[in-house]
């Protein structure tokens, strides 16, 4: 029985979840706008840039978490090197913004700084095309897909899985970093990309653009969710989730694992590097400590923290812990390691399920004693 | 006294051999000019007699006089003929002879090289070694008298080579050629570069003695390159103890227990630290020995980082066994957790440890491979500690219990093995050993609360390509991952290289999953 594309996507989610997107995207698209601008700054309801760019960001990161959802909460297959899809997707759109100062850089040439720090006289072969928004577009979406197919493919074809593959992700975003840190390697090494100018001819710093950048996160955020829900939900989504829990089982009867966890792995990666080309406009700055282990394995506590396998839940999982990081640094920056560490371990002992997990058994609880 | 003694001895060196200079040399010495002086001391030196030592002595001490045309030796209230060494009426006005730096200079090399017909072999061995650095073309003459003196055969290959240099600039081409053919033998860069003259045609007329110079440039760069390569396999294999040092307590927990301990290279720096601490109680109490401040930290260290093992066990391991993934989290929370308390407790910047004395300098195998003391002593120690995990795991009652648990956790409990007591314990020695490797850390790199963060995906690379639950596998891997990436360093950089090493890693897990030394047997799912 076929259905119609809209009415499957439509089913992927239930009432309730269409509805919270609905009133999400209201704010986002509507309230944040009307608040920032509208309102006088010194009311008491007016939205600081500050805050649209944190709340921009966290939305970015919440992207990578419903990516990394689909690959370890549907895939079962965890990821420590999530960060380099970033980072990929990120410096990709960085080289469009870099050729998009043109002259106004501290040196005033046609090349960015670092290349005429360096010495370099003209720009290197890979940064061709670079000051073409509609190539460097399609750079952040085929990059991380060619990195993610290629490793992929070579990964899942030998079986290599759980903590194997964990390990050999963080090994791949370490050599990245490492790579990256060097300055021939021709991404600004170790200062990587900042001191933006424009993004299509308008400002970076402008209110406005802010404002696009930030509205056009909220929607590829809601999009992506929605996206996500039916592919879980698709056939494609039961057998990745079979596939999950007993592998060998799925091959005896006759389905390629293969095929299934690499084209998940390279969704997932694609996601985040849109995710990385819309942070680095609005953040302002990339480089190569995004790829560091650590950002990584930060992003599966997100997850984890949100609960996995739920999809909504990475993403409330990263606006916890990244507000409550952006609270922490600035209010007890030293008690913040702390802080993230004991999360990774409560986390881990008391709630499994994370947040959506005892949020559900809360529920359940409730309803046992009503009855 | 020492007077005393120099003029018995300058009476003891003048009683068997009389009046052998030549007085109209001697009187040369005296010359106004300092060229003159210099000429007349090279060739006083090519005599290469013990009496013209004497002269060259006095004249050194300013005790060389000139009274009228004859020289004179004056000590105190003596005065002797300086060329036949007889004492002789105390002159009345003796005139001195200035004596420049240039001179000073000249007389220094001229002694020098007199000792090479000194009776002791170690003085004769010195001065060989030291005129390798300072060779003039005059001095071959005296070289050639000396070779022929010498029966060492360590003094005869140094003075072959001073001579063979000193001969570069002899008239002849065949007397050029030899030398440079000796030459061609030696293994050292400053021979290169005295070499490096002759290849060209403006200084070196003879194309016979250029072509042998090319070759021997090839010859001494060939060998050169041999003592790098050398150099890099032994830094590879120090490298490699480092890599083994740091992988060895994560074979025990990760390879033995199952537990990715994403804080193991926190539990490197506790060890660290204990030796920085240890260091600093040395200091502080026992400054006389701090030179012993190392070894006491090796058992410090050990119990430190196993103590904080076992906290972690008994609070947040304990509840993870058999959840892989999960333990992965848990413990890299444990390692932000740890390295925080870092921080706090000693200060967010790097520490400075020391090397205690007797670990530094090193052995020189060839003019340019000198194995460094601190280097070596680490190779030493990663084996000492390889042979206590071995004799633990497989001689003790608590490594059988270890292996027992591990294979059948059930079975190892009904028959009265303390399971969960076992699982502190072993995980607490994977700890201690992890503490050990800290120490040597310390040794050679920055001790600091984000020390630990460099070492984990190495420490982590390790293990895997070893293969889980293999000691062997451990120790081949460190040692193969070591001196590949030396090897690769050296012509790829120490960045490529060690991208390169992780790709290399990715790829062989492709072909073997399961490490080196795979289990053997038939698996479903694990």
């Amino acid at each position: 029985m076929r259905q119609p594309l809209t009415l499957r996507i439509l089913s992927a989610l239930d009432t309730r979840s269409w509805l919270a997107i609905g009133v999400f995207l209201a704010l986002a698209l509507v309230l944040v706008p009307v608040l920032h601008l509208a309102v006088a700054e010194d009311s008491a309801f007016h939205l600081s840039t500050y805050f649209i760019t944190l709340i921009g960001k966290i939305m970015c990161y919440a992207l990578v978490a419903v990516a990394m959802d689909l690959i370890w909460g549907y895939g079962g297959i965890l990821s420590l090197g999530h960060g380099l899809f970033f980072a990929l997707g990120g410096y990709a759109f960085g080289m469009y913004l870099m050729r998009q100062i043109g002259r106004d850089g501290s040196y005033g040439a046609d090349l960015p700084d670092f290349m005429v720090f360096l010495d370099w006289k003209e720009i290197p072969w890979f940064w061709s095309g670079s000051d073409s928004f509609g190539w460097v577009a399609l750079l952040v979406v085929i990059v991380p897909a060619l990195v993610a197919f290629v490793f992929g493919y070579f990964a899942f074809r030998s079986r290599i899985k759980g903590v194997y593959f964990s390990i050999i992700t963080q090994a791949l975003t370490y050599a990245a970093m490492l790579l990256f840190f060097r300055n021939e390697t021709g991404f600004g090494g170790n200062n990587g990309f900042t001191d933006f100018k424009r993004v299509l001819g308008y400002s970076i710093t402008s209110p406005e653009t802010r404002l696009v950048l930030f509205g056009l996160t909220a929607v590829l955020l809601a999009v992506t969710l929605v996206f996500a829900a039916w592919l879980v939900k698709s056939k494609f989504g039961r057998v990745l989730t079979a596939i999950r829990d007993a592998e060998s089982r799925v091959m005896f009867i006759g389905y390629n694992p293969l095929w299934y966890k690499l084209t998940i792995w390279v969704i997932s990666a694609v996601i985040c590097g849109i995710a990385g080309a819309l942070y680095v406009p609005q953040v302002g700055i990339i480089n190569p400590s995004e790829m560091s282990p650590a950002n990584s394995i930060e992003i599966a506590i997100w997850v984890a923290v949100g609960g996995r396998g739920t999809l909504i839940g990475p993403i409330i999982g990263a606006f916890v812990v990244n507000l409550a990081k952006s609270w922490f640094t600035v209010s007890f920056p030293e008690y913040w390691l702390f802080f993230l560490g004991l999360l990774f371990i409560v986390v881990t002992l008391m709630l499994p399920q994370g947040l959506v997990g005892l949020w559900k058994k809360l529920m359940t609880q409730k309803q046992g004693g009503a009855a | 006294m020492t007077k005393l003694l120099t003029i018995l001895l300058l009476y003891a060196c003048t009683l068997p051999a009389h009046a052998v200079l030549d007085a109209g040399q001697i009187r040369q010495l005296a010359a106004d000019d300092s060229t003159e002086k210099v000429a007349a001391i090279r060739l006083l030196t090519q005599t290469a007699d013990p009496d013209a030592v004497r002269v060259l002595k006095a004249m050194a001490a300013d005790s060389l006089f000139l009274a009228g045309d004859q020289a004179v030796i004056i000590d105190g209230d003596q005065a002797f003929d300086a060329a036949s060494g007889v004492a002789v009426k105390m002159p009345g006005a003796p005139e001195s002879i200035t004596v420049n730096n240039r001179i000073r200079g000249e007389l220094a090399g001229a002694l020098a090289a007199l000792k090479l017909f000194d009776a002791e072999r170690e003085v004769r061995l010195a001065s060989a070694r030291e005129l390798q650095s300072k060779v003039s073309p005059e001095m071959a003459p005296l070289l050639a008298k000396a070779l022929e003196k010498e029966s060492d055969p360590e003094i005869t290959a140094l003075l072959t080579l001073a001579h063979a240099q000193a001969s570069l600039g002899h008239a002849d081409p065949a007397v050029r050629l030899a030398a440079v053919k000796a030459l061609a033998e030696t293994t050292s860069p400053a021979i290169k570069s005295v070499l490096l003259p002759l290849t060209d045609k403006a200084s070196e007329a003879d194309d016979k003695v250029r072509y042998e110079a090319i070759a021997a440039i090839k010859a001494i760069d060939g060998r050169l390159a041999l003592a790098e390569n050398l150099g890099r396999v032994f830094s590879g294999l120090s490298l490699g103890s480092i890599l083994l040092l740091g992988a060895l307590g994560l074979a025990i927990t990760y390879g033995v227990m199952g537990i990715i301990n994403m804080a193991h290279g926190e539990l490197l720096m506790v060890g660290a630290y204990s030796a920085y601490a240890m260091q600093s109680v040395f200091r502080a109490w026992l400054p006389d020995y701090i030179d012993w401040y190392l070894p006491a930290a090796i058992p410090v260290a050990f119990f430190a980082a196993a103590l904080v093992g076992v906290v972690m066990e008994r609070t947040v391991i304990r509840w993870l066994y058999g959840r892989t993934l999960e333990t992965l989290l848990a413990t890299w929370g444990l390692s932000l957790v740890l390295i925080q308390s870092a921080r706090m407790l000693f200060g967010a910047q790097n520490v400075e440890v020391a090397n205690p004395s007797w670990m530094s300098g090193g052995i020189e195998l060839m003019p340019n491979l000198i194995l460094p003391w601190n280097r070596i002593i680490i190779v030493g120690f990663a084996l000492f500690v390889l042979l206590l995990v071995w004799l633990l795991m497989n001689k003790t009652r608590l490594g059988m219990f270890v292996r027992a648990v591990t294979q059948n956790r059930a079975m190892a409990g009904c028959v009265g093995v303390p399971t969960a007591r076992i699982d502190t314990m072993a995980f607490a020695l994977g700890a201690g050993i992890a503490g050990l490797g800290g120490v040597a850390l310390s040794q050679i790199s920055n001790v600091g609360p984000d020390m630990g963060q460099g070492y984990i995906v190495d420490s982590f690379m390790v293990v895997v390509v070893g293969g889980v639950g293999q000691l062997a596998g451990a120790v081949w891997a460190a040692l193969g991952l070591g001196i590949f990436s030396k090897l690769l360093e050296g012509w790829a950089g120490a960045v490529i290289a060690k991208i390169s090493i992780l790709v290399a890693i990715i790829i062989f897990i492709q072909k073997r999953p399961q490490g080196i030394f795979a289990l053997k047997g038939r698996f479903v799912d694990n």
